[in-house]
């Protein structure tokens, strides 16, 4: 944060927020603060609520309390389209793509929605210069051109995982939260992957859930640990690394309410 | 990572998008039309009804083929078109175009009304809402109290319509009215071809696919569905809209379960999401019960049953799907979706 700036709001505030299925306390209180360009990882057991977590920023779900805010606008009660509007985006634990397009189209998808040119019902798709170019260009950023007419159905997973990336990188996005990106992928896919977040613009802020402990070192500058829907710890990631409770739920010795 | 801007658009990134090209096969219906009026003069009636057929299929392949909306009750907008245009030619004028026009407005209506509530649901839920909505629609036309207006169960019958242009008069052989319905199907066709080509037609196909994604790239899915089924049930009143004017009678059937079960039956049987599915499914469809009827007026039926058995096994994406797989073993086939 540089000094004798006035304080822009947090890219991300999360204050209070619980989300209960039924008797089921999946989210407990759980407050987060991401400044603008945070790296930022979310780490813990399964069933830790981390996913549940990221649905209740962007929107698919609703919580039962606590309050997000995304640079400093209250999205608690705006759907999940609106909240994309304000520069929200995220990718899929299970990759979620649309298999039978392909992956120019899939892009192309992302660059409608961002031109508001998704409700256009007159003009060829082909003539629509913005997106062609965009599509392009960003295809060839990430390495994946020769990709752009295959079907996302005839990919492997490993591609699929960096077309996934590509369709959130093309909503230009400002705050990025990433459910396991490299989750299911061979070494090499995973170097892939990291290698593209490594070279994400700075200002862009980032929350990365991941279960690869390497990869997480890698990104990020801080790390939540959430534990039975609470937050355990959060620190720099050499705290995380020293502190004894996150080792004793890494390695399953004692249990955390 | 910003990157450059590439020095030329490339090719390989502009064909990635399929589309619906204009190729000669497009010219086929409207041959097959010529053809069918020199060599079979006295079918002019099943050739329109054919027609009126493949408008509502049409109609259906946009919301379901292209949009994945699943409705059993599209006969409710064919029906709303019907009575729209019945209504209009006994109390506002005969005029036919100002008709369809009045048919397809209703029917948009209808779907702007109901979408919103409709389309928040998937699948079988909106599987069955649809039907409700057509089956409500139907009692409602049959109901005391709407009598003077639709007829009931008798019918709404006893208008006129004026010539067309107001000079081809509609004849009781039905050349006008074939004509008729053979260019409102040409204008149908290419307003359908510009939707699936058009930035609004991939992201219907978005949604078909993947409604979660749709929504996390900031996509209002809802609303973009509801113009689709605006736009489908528009489609589909223009059709109920044509058979009220060709045959001057517009009975409760044309809201019926029946009616909305037909029309999807012709798009499983021509294959859906590709347009031309709605040609050859309706055309099969029309002509095979029309034969069959006048072989076995009673068990007709049981023929249609066994060619969509028949279908839905050896050719689950329809007879398009069929085709084209010909297409590919034979060698010749260009993209056509």
């Amino acid at each position: 944060m540089a000094q004798g700036q006035p304080m822009s709001p947090p890219a991300l505030e999360i204050e209070g927020l619980t989300k209960n299925f039924g008797a089921l306390r999946v989210t407990r209180q759980v407050s987060l603060t991401l400044e603008d360009g945070a790296r930022h990882a979310l780490i813990g057991p399964n069933g830790a609520g981390k996913t549940t977590l990221v649905n209740l920023i962007t929107g698919l779900l609703a919580p039962t309390g606590g309050r997000i805010r995304l640079s400093g606008t209250d999205v608690t009660d705006l759907d999940p389209e609106q909240r994309v509007a304000l520069g929200l985006a995220r990718t899929f634990q299970i990759t979620s793509l649309f298999p039978a397009l392909t992956v120019a189209e899939n892009v192309a998808l992302a660059l409608c929605s961002r031109f508001g040119l998704d409700r256009r019902f007159w003009g060829r798709m082909r003539a629509q210069v913005e997106v062609i170019d965009g599509a392009a260009s960003l295809l060839d950023s990430l390495g994946l051109l020769a990709l752009a007419p295959r079907r996302i159905a005839d990919l492997p997973y490993g591609q699929r995982r960096l077309v996934e990336i590509a369709l959130v990188l093309a909503l230009e996005p400002k705050m990025l939260l990433l459910d396991e990106p490299a989750a299911g992928l061979a070494s090499a896919d995973r170097h892939a992957v990291l290698d593209l977040l490594l070279r994400l613009p700075e200002q862009l802020t980032m929350l990365i859930i991941e279960h690869d402990m390497s990869l997480v070192f890698r990104i990020a500058k801080r790390i939540t640990v959430l534990v039975e829907g609470s937050v355990l710890v959060e620190g720099a990631p050499a705290e995380i690394r020293a502190n004894q409770d996150v080792r004793d739920v890494y390695l399953g010795t004692r249990h955390h309410a | 990572m910003k990157a450059e801007a590439l020095p030329l658009r490339p090719a390989s990134v502009q064909d990635a998008f399929s589309r619906h090209r204009l190729s000669w096969i497009d010219a086929l219906p409207w041959v097959a039309a010529v053809l069918v009026y020199f060599a079979f003069p006295t079918y002019l009636a099943l050739g329109t009804l054919v027609m009126i057929s493949i408008i509502f299929a049409l109609a259906l392949d946009l919301a379901l083929g292209y949009g994945g909306v699943a409705s059993l009750g599209h006969a409710a907008f064919f029906g709303i078109g019907a009575y729209a245009a019945g209504i209009w030619a006994l109390h506002v004028t005969s005029e036919p175009f100002s008709g369809l026009v009045v048919a397809g407005l209703a029917g948009g209506l209808g779907a702007l009304m109901v979408g919103p509530l409709l389309l928040k649901t998937r699948g079988l839920t909106l599987v069955m809402l649809t039907l409700a909505v057509a089956t409500l629609l139907q009692a409602i036309a049959n109901a005391d109290w709407c009598k003077p207006v639709t007829g009931g169960a008798d019918g709404l019958f006893g208008y006129q319509i004026a010539p067309l242009f107001g000079r081809f008069a509609f004849d009781l052989e039905g050349q006008t009215g074939y004509w008729y319905a053979a260019g409102v199907m040409a204008v149908v066709f290419f307003v359908s071809k510009a939707i699936v080509n058009s930035p609004f037609g991939l992201t219907i196909r978005g949604i078909r696919e993947n409604q979660v994604r749709m929504r996390m790239l900031g996509v209002p899915v809802v609303r973009r569905l509801v113009m689709l089924y605006v736009v489908s049930g528009a489609m589909a009143a223009i059709a109920g809209g044509i058979s009220a004017q060709v045959t001057r009678l517009v009975g409760l059937d044309s809201l019926a379960f029946m009616q909305s079960g037909n029309v999807l039956v012709m798009l499983i049987l021509g294959g859906m999401g590709s347009l031309y599915g709605a040609f050859l499914g309706a055309t099969v469809f029309v002509v095979l019960s029309d034969r069959a009827a006048e072989i076995d007026p009673f068990n007709w039926l049981f023929a249609v049953g066994i060619v969509l058995i028949l279908a839905v096994r050896f050719a689950p994406q329809g007879l398009v799907g069929l085709i084209e797989t010909a297409a590919d073993r034979v060698g010749w086939r260009r993209d056509s979706r």
